[in-house]
């Protein structure tokens, strides 16, 4: 089963795609769907240098990944307020550095993620020697700020979820 | 097709509504492109195009074509899926391309980087430059 399966979600996803792609449940399409569900992680195995990912708690990344949302809506409302009103050079877009202690690339690809698709944030590149992430602020009040909540919203879920 | 005046208002109301505020959404993201000084500014604008303004005309699509022909329309996630699995490498990978070239750029004059700052040179405005 783990030899056929080596990551039930990523087939359960892909089964999922093929269904939504075909708009049906007809047996012959869950069939196809099935098939592919089974072959593709198989054959894209070796693309995949850390293996594919092992949730631990699937309870706590729907948690991340709905506080994400939030965070993302409120974020879209303020950046779009600062497009709209602010004057651009009252703006302190900034990099900002930010220790992070989680070394999984599982978690790290999660965490680049989420970043990115936030407003007003965009992920640079994680500095090899200290392990510190450089991050884009588009207007920075606090850096320590950030510092936290990426440090505590994001960064903790993900060390629990993907491990550290 | 069917024309649009079949549907109840109680669809058509959120539809429009969702459509409106996506287009807006998209606007705005579109005119911080256009109004920002510099490039590390411009890129957090399409951000909200894709996340908030996709979303939305999304949602809409999906009520629409879901009261439309009576039956559950929700294709439309994959889209919502793609985007959100390209968009963050686009928008990492922009972000590297301009801080090396600027990196770049500022070790030829063999200047020495100033300390405390991660990209110094990201406190000027790009365009100040000359290309």
């Amino acid at each position: 089963m783990k030899r056929l399966l080596p990551s039930p979600l990523l087939s359960l996803v892909l089964l999922l795609t093929w269904l939504l792609l075909n708009q049906s449940v007809e047996p012959a399409q869950l069939l196809l769907g099935a098939l592919l569900a089974v072959v593709a992680p198989l054959l894209s195995r070796p693309l995949q240098p850390h293996g594919y990912a092992r949730i631990r708690r699937p309870l706590a990344l729907l948690r991340l990944l709905s506080q994400a949302s939030v965070e993302v809506l409120r974020s879209c409302f303020n950046v779009t307020r600062i497009i709209l009103f602010a004057r651009s050079e009252g703006l302190n877009s900034q990099f900002v550095r930010i220790p992070l202690d989680m070394k999984s690339p599982h978690g790290l690809a999660m965490l680049a993620a989420i970043i990115n698709l936030t407003p007003g944030t965009v992920w640079v590149e994680i500095l090899p020697e200290s392990n510190e992430l450089a991050l884009h602020v588009f207007d920075l009040h606090d850096a320590q700020w950030w510092v936290d909540t990426v440090k505590r919203q994001y960064e903790q879920p993900l060390i629990e979820i993907f491990g550290g | 097709m069917s024309a649009p005046e079949l549907l109840p208002w109680w669809v058509g109301l959120p539809v429009s509504l969702l459509l409106v505020l996506g287009g807006i959404v998209a606007l705005t993201g579109c005119l911080g492109l256009l109004r920002l000084p510099s490039f590390y500014q411009r890129i957090h604008g399409p951000a909200i195009t894709i996340t908030l303004g996709t979303g939305c005309i999304l949602i809409a699509s999906m009520l629409y074509f879901s009261a439309l022909q009576s039956r559950p329309v929700i294709h439309e996630l994959l889209i919502t899926l793609f985007v959100l699995l390209t968009a963050p490498m686009v928008s990492m990978l922009l972000m590297r391309a301009a801080v090396y070239r600027d990196q770049r750029k500022r070790r030829l004059p063999g200047e020495a980087p100033e300390t405390g700052e991660i990209y110094p040179l990201s406190a000027r405005p790009a365009d100040k430059r000359a290309p």
